[in-house]
């Protein structure tokens, strides 16, 4: 299985959501977090359309990448899993790299928190980056599901009735 | 929240804009009263028991937005659906869900535990009434036996056999918990009288509600454990009514006889059998609906939940049981 930016970021979450979301267990995407999601895309930046353009290297999908400066772009609605957000932005440039574009920075926006954060690569993340994508190939062919996390994530998660429910 | 729409009279379906319309027409298919608009967001499914006129645009229009329409004939009998494409179907659920029913011990074990649910929510009933000074002391010994034989089951057959005899025990004691009605004996099709006509009802809203919630997991719905599959086209909805229909189907029946909200007036007999006026389906839907509405407070979730959702937390052990993440443990009312 083509290990994809969102494995990068859940592995950054929880190893149980990203164990089921590999193997398909997945929630109604009615979920309002989603389609607000979508929206602050749609209409936080309506001129970034001409400049980033959507790409796919190795099975990976960059929404907004900018050629020209070598700029890959990411929006998110909270910061609350910043980590993971960092994490998944990495993996792009790390991409990228490893397809011949070297120096390739990123952005990572919360527009309704106006925060805005340049992140690059370093060689600490490329060995990091060797570490996690083994431990998520491991996750993503183990056959048994990984344990709870209970951190107080699980509460916001869209998991949580799933993982939570007992009798 | 979305919510189900129940239609009982004849009704042309129509787009308008992002909203349903709604017109009622006659039997000379004639305009017959106001038209009624509902934002499309707003709709969870239709149930369609009277005569629905629509195209294909509209079919196409509600499954755009998720929205499917399960059909009924007079007797409210289940006949079909229509389902939006199925966005949640997960092929790795299904081959697991496929395994445990071709593995007869494991599709057995399954088969009890919704059998242990039913039997426990079934004596939660009967002990509720007992405590209100109708003897059912007899009845609840009796369905008690029943209940320790489930787990000695090796096969299917014979555990529906069990669920038969807690069955007929159970609704012979109606007769005691409904006063002026009498069961004598389930009958289906037709139901012979009106507290038949209330449990076929009520099941076949269940087995609905039931299809609803599998609809919006992973399950597959015509993959089931106790119920033979193909017994009806989604029998994973068979299964999963068993648990709840004492406390959503019983309950409500015992409520709307007891408290006089549906009457004998409310039922017609012909030559078939006895049939539901449309007033007391009214009645009846709308008391289910408000059972389907209340909540209960979760033990593990620690936050109130819904009947409705209690449902769609069933589905989600289900499915953890299958993908082999936690041993499925049936519903049982704990308060
Ligand atoms: S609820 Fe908690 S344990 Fe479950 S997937 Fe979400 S974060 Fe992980």
């Amino acid at each position: 299985m083509p290990i994809t930016a969102t494995h990068v970021n859940l592995y950054h979450v929880c190893h149980r959501e990203l164990w089921l979301h590999a193997n398909e267990v997945r929630m109604e995407h009615t979920s309002d977090t989603v389609s607000e999601g979508k929206l602050i895309h749609e209409t936080a930046y309506p001129q970034r359309a001409e400049r980033y353009r959507e790409i796919v290297l190795d099975g990976v999908k960059i929404d907004f990448y900018d050629p020209k400066a070598k700029v890959v772009h990411e929006i998110k609605k909270s910061n609350k899993a910043e980590a993971a957000h960092l994490a998944q932005i990495k993996y792009y440039l790390y991409i990228l790299e490893q397809n011949g574009i070297e120096g390739a920075t990123g952005i990572l926006e919360y527009p309704t928190l106006r925060i805005t954060e340049t992140v690059t690569l370093t060689p600490t993340d490329r060995s990091e980056m060797v570490k996690w994508l083994t431990n998520i190939t491991v996750i993503l062919n183990s056959l048994t599901c990984p344990p709870l996390l209970h951190a107080p994530i699980c509460k916001r998660c869209s998991y949580y009735d799933f993982c939570y429910v007992g009798e | 929240m979305k919510k189900s729409y129940y239609l009982f009279n004849p009704v042309r379906l129509s787009r308008k804009d992002n909203t349903l319309q709604f017109t009622p027409f006659d039997e000379q298919g004639n305009e017959a009263g106001p038209c009624r608009y509902i934002p499309v967001e707003t709709v969870s499914d239709l149930y369609v028991f009277g005569s629905l006129d629509a195209n294909s645009a509209l079919y196409n229009f509600l499954g755009k937005h998720g929205i499917s329409a399960h059909f009924f004939d007079y007797y409210e009998h289940y006949t079909g659906s229509f389902f939006a494409k199925e966005y949640l179907l997960a092929g790795k659920m299904q081959v697991a869900q496929t395994r445990h029913y071709t593995l007869r011990n494991k599709r057995v074990a399954l088969a009890q535990k919704f059998i242990e649910g039913a039997a426990f929510n079934i004596l939660k009933n009967l002990r509720y009434y007992h405590n209100r000074e109708k003897d059912l002391a007899a009845s609840i010994s009796q369905i008690e036996k029943y209940a320790t034989q489930i787990s000695a089951t090796t096969e299917v057959p014979e555990l529906m056999g069990l669920e038969g005899n807690i069955r007929q025990t159970y609704y012979a004691a109606f007769d005691t918990i409904v006063a002026g009605f009498t069961m004598e004996n389930r009958s289906k099709r037709p139901p012979k009288n009106e507290l038949n006509v209330l449990i076929s009802f009520g099941n076949m809203m269940c087995y609905a509600a039931c299809l609803d919630m599998i609809y919006h997991t992973q399950l597959n719905p015509t993959i089931s454990f106790l119920h033979e599959p193909g017994t009806r086209r989604f029998s994973l909805a068979l299964d999963l009514a068993e648990i709840f229909k004492p406390i959503l189907v019983d309950r409500t029946i015992f409520r709307v006889l007891n408290k006089r909200e549906v009457q004998p007036s409310d039922f017609a007999t012909d030559l078939n059998g006895c049939v539901l006026k449309e007033s007391g389906k009214k009645t009846f839907v709308k008391a289910f609906e408000e059972r389907l509405k209340e909540t209960v407070k979760h033990r593990t979730l620690n936050k109130s939940v819904s009947y409705k959702h209690l449902i769609k937390l069933e589905c989600y052990k289900l499915s953890k049981h299958v993908m082999g993440i936690e041993e499925y443990k049936p519903f049982k009312i704990w308060w």
